[in-house]
């Protein structure tokens, strides 16, 4: 039998550096959940209605089920996909109410009466989305994990733009924010692609916002 | 996810009273910090009271000439005010130097005063840590402490906070408006709401039980040259290692609140008679009682450098 190979490393120094890589991302102990359904089923469901892609959707729901799995698990709307599940890769991406959020971070109960977008409700194969035939042109993608997400900030980031929401990036507060690859960068710094199709993501948006201008 | 039951609450002075009275009963506004730390069962509220429907959500102009911001105005609704964006230009630049787009649309700003730490120790449920479970013990002081505070910590907990809104807020010498549960309400000096840990690092705020923030409230504007300077691991969507919120004006004197070194907005009034002698003389007076640790011991020469390029950023400006 070999010998043990003696470590020099203690127990803190090694628990600190397995915490050491957690922390180079946002924020460390992420991981994504199941779906309430096949946690411990509750005891008491919560009634919630609302709009999903122009159509009225009711439901019984979890209190702990976030919109998210509403979409997916509920709704069988499997375009919006669960990436971090903690709202740091944007993967989960969807416009409510006009404004984009991480569907991730939000209740499906506290949805009451919102109107809800996802990707499906942008496009559908026959009938593109001018984002998604920009992002189809310009392989704004490699493995189309982070892409609906991508799609749904990109569409928003330009109505944020045209409302003149201003970035980190934005030289002059209070002057109307420019269309500068810079300003689509930094605005679409939310969304995560492993791949990293980012140049051609931003020549994407940058074809789309052009010829709507 | 630990199951809970959920309400919307009808009004402010009924949310504070059921939150008082109801065991494990918490509010949710964005839910951006509270689900994630949820997921995670760091936080295990067994009541969860919706306060979105309050109508909280307006900036109003006040009497003396100032701002009040509802307690759930969005930080992109906030940060994108022209008000704000003239008159607080600070305000807009820490708000948009924080989260993503996505997260800004939802966190609120009541709920940014109140987010969590992201020291990595509160977030392993498997370390040590007496913030997240009084009395286990502090793993962050002996660890991987590079993010972590240098000063206005204690044996117990070396956390910082992490918003950039508030660091703003505390240059701008923000009140924060709240209401209880037998509706009386009171204004908190920003100064006087966060904690230092000392040994009870779990109470993070000067907030009662079941006391609900109705608003902030930002006095009349004070001019100057308005800077948010923000030092991070990567250009965007990461918290930060230091920040300057700055507001300085022509004769050199100001204002300057730093983020990322304590477990509060960090800024000390009497070290800004030093300004107009430059970074150096006042980074001294405002970390003089600075303890980092081996592994942020560079966040006190980065400090002095940061402030360094507020103070030119603003003569350039």
């Amino acid at each position: 039998m070999p010998k043990p190979v003696k470590l020099e490393v203690s127990r803190r120094r090694l628990l600190a550096a397995g915490t050491a890589t957690a922390m180079a991302g946002v924020v460390p102990g992420a991981q994504a959940q199941p779906h309430p359904s096949r946690q411990k089923p509750s005891q008491r469901p919560t009634g919630v209605s609302f709009e999903v892609n122009g159509k009225p959707r009711s439901l019984q729901v979890d209190n702990r089920t976030t919109l998210l799995d509403a979409l997916r698990e509920n709704l069988s709307l499997t375009g919006t996909k669960k990436g971090c599940d903690h709202g740091q890769c944007g993967a989960c991406t969807v416009i409510v109410n006009g404004v984009r959020i991480n569907s991730c971070l939000t209740l499906a109960v506290m949805h009451e009466g919102d109107r809800i977008t996802t990707i499906e409700g942008l496009g559908q194969p026959e009938q593109l989305h001018p984002m998604q035939a920009a992002f189809v042109k310009h392989d704004g993608y490699q493995c189309g994990y982070c892409t609906p997400g991508q799609i749904c900030s990109a569409v928003a980031v330009l109505d944020e733009i045209k409302a003149g929401i201003p970035s980190h990036v934005s030289p002059d507060l209070t002057a109307p924010p420019e269309l500068t690859n810079a300003e689509l960068r930094e605005r679409m710094s939310g969304n995560i692609c492993r791949c990293g199709a980012y140049s051609n993501i931003a020549e994407a948006i940058a074809e789309v916002a052009g010829s709507s201008t | 996810m630990k199951e809970f039951t959920y309400e919307r609450a009808a009004s402010t002075q009924e949310a504070a009273a059921k939150a008082k009275e109801t065991p494990g009963a918490k509010f949710i506004a964005g839910g951006t910090n509270l689900l994630d730390l949820m997921k995670l069962e760091i936080e295990t509220p067994r009541h969860l009271i919706d306060v979105n429907g309050l109508g909280l959500d307006k900036i109003e102009n006040t009497q003396d000439g100032g701002l009040r911001i509802g307690a759930l105005v969005r930080n992109t609704a906030l940060a994108a005010d022209m008000r704000v964006r003239k008159d607080y230009g600070v305000l807009s630049r820490a708000l948009l130097a924080g989260a993503s787009g996505q997260l800004r649309n939802k966190a609120t700003t009541a709920g940014n005063l109140l987010q969590r730490t992201r020291c990595p120790y509160f977030y392993d449920i498997n370390q040590p840590c007496n913030k997240r479970s009084p009395g286990s013990g502090c793993a962050a002081i002996e660890g991987f402490s590079r993010q972590l505070g240098v000063i206005g910590t204690s044996e117990s907990c070396i956390a910082t906070n992490p918003s950039d809104m508030a660091v703003a807020m505390r240059a701008l010498d923000a009140e924060v408006e709240t209401v209880d549960d037998r509706g009386r309400t009171r204004k908190i000096p920003i100064a006087e709401f966060h904690r230092l840990p000392g040994d009870t690092p779990h109470i993070e705020t000067t907030l009662a039980s079941g006391e609900l923030i109705t608003a902030v409230t930002l006095p009349r504007p004070i001019g100057g040259t308005h800077v948010y300077r923000k030092v991070r691991d990567r250009a965007s969507y990461a918290f930060a290692l230091v920040s300057v919120a700055a507001v300085l004006q022509r004769d050199g004197t100001g204002r300057v609140a730093v983020g990322g070194v304590a477990h509060r907005p960090w800024r000390v009034e009497d070290a800004e008679a030093d300004l107009p002698k430059g970074a150096k003389a006042f980074s001294a007076r405002l970390l003089a009682d600075a303890k980092p640790t081996n592994d942020n011991a560079f966040k006190i020469p980065l400090v002095e450098r940061t402030v360094a390029a507020a103070l030119n950023d603003a003569r350039q400006q």
